[in-house]
């Protein structure tokens, strides 16, 4: 029998085990709408802005490990999905991003929304498609998501023109995915993995230094073995956190640009550095002459291309993070306690602390009240991009992967609502709170109607010191206090805004207010709910290593 | 330094923007470029010629490699390597002296592909250091219209 493009799309995603799309309709996908208007078996979620469902897909990837999916019309549809198809490729978030085209007759002719959406996506996409015959979508299909989540996951982008839509197809979906130049290397070479045995062996000062690839590799258990296996302390990226618990001893919390002083100093000073899933991205590594100085490195990475981009490695291993540590832990000898470098550590834990000044309403104050109300419940933790991303990653406590979801290499204000959005949608039971900032929360809040009519839950704390708190903080602190541009003290009421939307909401102003308000939102849960913290305005974010600077040349406070 | 890489890519449209536009945004420079279909026609090879040391060259080979399109990424070593270029030369001509440019040519061992009463168009195939010499020796001729082929290039002796 034969059956549409449109209807073949969706059956195709069916055979990939899609349950949710993100999309915005348009001319171009009309076909498609189509269909959906009697699917069954795959939810549509509508947003209220393209990039909204390219967050919401992304945050949906993040909180559930699958692949999200994201739709939108040709033009202006797919221009507005460009900037969250590059935040999930920054970030490498499997996601499959589908866009309408205009119809193949009327490909580059400067047709009514058309965009080169091949063109414009081709270098924030892992792989990009256009689909010119119509029998070859369901490969296209099945390739674009082999390629997403295998390997290193990243977004991979499928343009359809309409006549594909509407035109017909015996439709067969392939077994198996057969794409000869794409083989990515999933086992750790033997030799490779023994020498960093050996060097592990050895070591007197380890640190191990652990990314967003854990995360994705699913490798936490192993990591946690090998910690405490080998006596080694476990410092974190951004994109890391949660992928070992912030309450294990050995844990020495994020390292870099607004790491702890324990971890930044940790690194500076020890003999082995062992890199899992990471790519000493300039916010980690400073100033890269000073970076790990007295190390030998361990890079253990699927994607080869990282070893020695930024920094000299001694032992690369190209594999899967988890492969890798697990026949990584299986050579590796009796425990290893490294007492005097643990100690050593212990002291700096001790000497210098996150802490902050507790006078007025604080940042830090409402996160870590939050962090205690939900300590023993399943929760999410979403950021914006700014300082109150920084706080929330320094002052949560995270104990499991997939618990925090934040923009790490794009930095994309305006990420943390959709991408609550969507972490909720997959993560129904858990508990999923937005920590934004008045101007990122302002970037995307049209998607405060996708999260009311889905009755989402979501909590939005607003972090809100009526700035651009971090360009702000560079400016107090960088350029001689010229607030250029980052004074936003003619917000409009975002209590009102969140009424208008339908929201529950209110504002706090005093300390002794945070825990009852935090409360409160917990209770709210047919509506999401937003909370306007009206903050200390100058707060800054500190440890705080100024750009060009070693690691440990931190400014503390 | 030069390197002269072999990328083995499907033969797919789209493919030379993807490998063009790796170069550009990683910030490599290419300094000529030449792609052609191999014996199977569903793979094309491309040979590039580009500038840098051994931590770029490493970098983009991997970077290359990433690419879903790309088959094989190798870099030939200058030792290793037989190359050719392609020029075709046009150069202005006289009664007094079409001879002397004809020796040249015949010195190169170049051919004449094209002859008016004006001009003669010269072919040159060799190593980049031959077609530099000829085009160094007919410039005082004066060269009315040039164009030069990318370099190709394929390792010496067996398998690479």
């Amino acid at each position: 029998m034969e059956i549409t493009g449109a209807e073949a799309l969706l059956e195709s995603l069916k055979k990939e085990g899609v349950e949710i799309i993100f999309g915005y309709p348009g001319g171009q996908v009309l076909p498609l709408y189509d269909a959906l208007y009697s699917e069954k078996d795959i939810k549509h979620i509508l947003v209220r802005h393209e990039q909204g469902a390219a967050h919401a897909a992304d945050g949906y990837a993040r909180a559930t490990g699958k692949v999200g999916v994201c739709l939108a019309t040709s033009g202006p549809g797919a221009t507005n999905l460009v900037t969250g198809i590059a935040n999930a490729y920054m970030d490498s978030i499997p996601m499959v991003a589908i866009t309408g085209q205009v119809p193949t007759m009327l490909l580059g002719r400067d047709s009514f929304q058309e965009a080169d959406v091949v063109g414009i996506t081709m270098p924030i996409t892992k792989h990009n498609f256009l689909i010119k015959k119509i029998e070859d979508l369901p490969r296209i299909v099945k390739e674009a998501f082999y390629i997403a989540k295998s390997g290193r996951p990243g977004p991979v982008s499928i343009d359809i023109p309409k006549d594909i839509f509407t035109g017909k197809l015996k439709f067969s979906y392939p077994e198996k995915v057969e794409i000869p130049s794409y083989k990515p290397n999933l086992k750790g070479h033997p030799k490779q993995i023994s020498l960093a045995a050996k060097a592990i062996a050895q070591s007197k000062k380890p640190v191990l230094y652990v990314g967003g690839g854990v995360i994705s590799a699913e490798a936490s258990a192993e990591l946690k073995q090998l910690a405490e296996k080998c006596g080694i302390p476990v410092t974190v990226t951004m994109m890391g956190l949660g992928a070992f618990p912030d309450s294990n001893k050995l844990a020495l919390g994020m390292l870099g640009m607004h790491g702890t002083a324990s971890a930044n100093y940790a690194v500076t000073d020890c003999d082995l550095l062992i890199a899992v899933g990471a790519r000493f991205d300039d916010r980690v590594t400073g100033h890269i002459p000073r970076f790990a100085p007295h190390a030998q490195i361990i890079h253990i990475d699927i994607d080869p291309a990282e070893i020695g981009k930024n920094v000299r490695v001694d032992i690369p291993i190209v594999g899967n993070v988890r492969s890798v540590l697990k026949e990584l832990l299986e050579k590796l000898g009796p425990k290893e306690n490294h007492k005097d470098w643990i100690e050593q550590i212990e002291e700096w834990k001790r000497k210098y602390p996150l802490s902050y000044k507790k006078d007025g309403l604080k940042p830090q104050f409402v996160i870590e009240e939050f962090c205690a109300l939900t300590r023993d419940r399943e929760t999410i933790i979403v950021t914006e991009v700014g300082q109150n991303q920084m706080w929330t990653a320094q002052f949560y406590k995270f104990e499991k992967p997939r618990t925090w979801i934040s923009s790490g290499g794009l930095g994309t204000m305006g990420f943390g609502l959709p991408a609550a959005n969507g972490a909720q949608f997959g993560r129904p039971d858990a508990i999923v709170a937005d920590f934004a900032g008045d101007g990122s929360i302002q970037m995307n809040i049209q998607e405060l109607t996708t999260a009311v009519n889905n009755r989402l839950p979501i909590k939005i704390f607003v972090l809100d010191n009526s700035y651009l708190g971090m360009v702000r903080q560079w400016q107090e602190l960088i350029y001689q206090h010229h607030y250029s541009h980052t004074d936003l003290a003619n917000n409009p009421d975002l209590v009102k805004i969140a009424e208008a939307y339908g929201c529950a909401a209110k504002r706090v102003e005093k300390p002794e207010e945070v825990r009852a308000a935090l409360e409160w939102s917990l209770t709210i849960k047919d509506r999401p709910c937003l909370i306007d913290f009206v903050i200390a305005r100058e707060e800054n974010v500190f440890p705080f290593v100024p750009p060009g600077q070693a690691i440990n040349e931190m400014i503390l406070d | 330094m030069k390197h002269t890489i072999s990328v083995i890519v499907e033969n797919k449209p789209g493919v030379l923007s993807r490998v063009a536009g790796l170069f550009a945004r990683r910030g490599f420079n290419i300094e000529s470029l030449a792609v052609g279909v191999t014996d199977d026609p569903s793979v094309s090879r491309m040979t590039i010629v580009a500038e840098g040391d051994e931590r770029d060259l490493e970098q983009i080979t991997k970077q290359l490699h990433k690419l879903i399109d790309t088959l094989k990424v190798f870099d030939i070593p200058r030792e290793l390597s037989a190359e050719r270029e392609l020029a075709l030369i046009k150069v202005a001509v006289n009664e007094k002296n079409r001879g002397e440019i004809t020796q040249i040519v015949e010195i190169f061992r170049a051919r004449i592909i094209d002859v008016a009463e004006d001009s003669m168009t010269v072919e040159i195939t060799g190593e980049e250091s031959k077609v530099e010499g000829i085009i160094k020796l007919l410039r005082r001729f004066g060269i009315k219209e040039m164009v030069r082929g990318g370099k190709i290039a394929l390792q010496r002796g067996g398998a690479e």
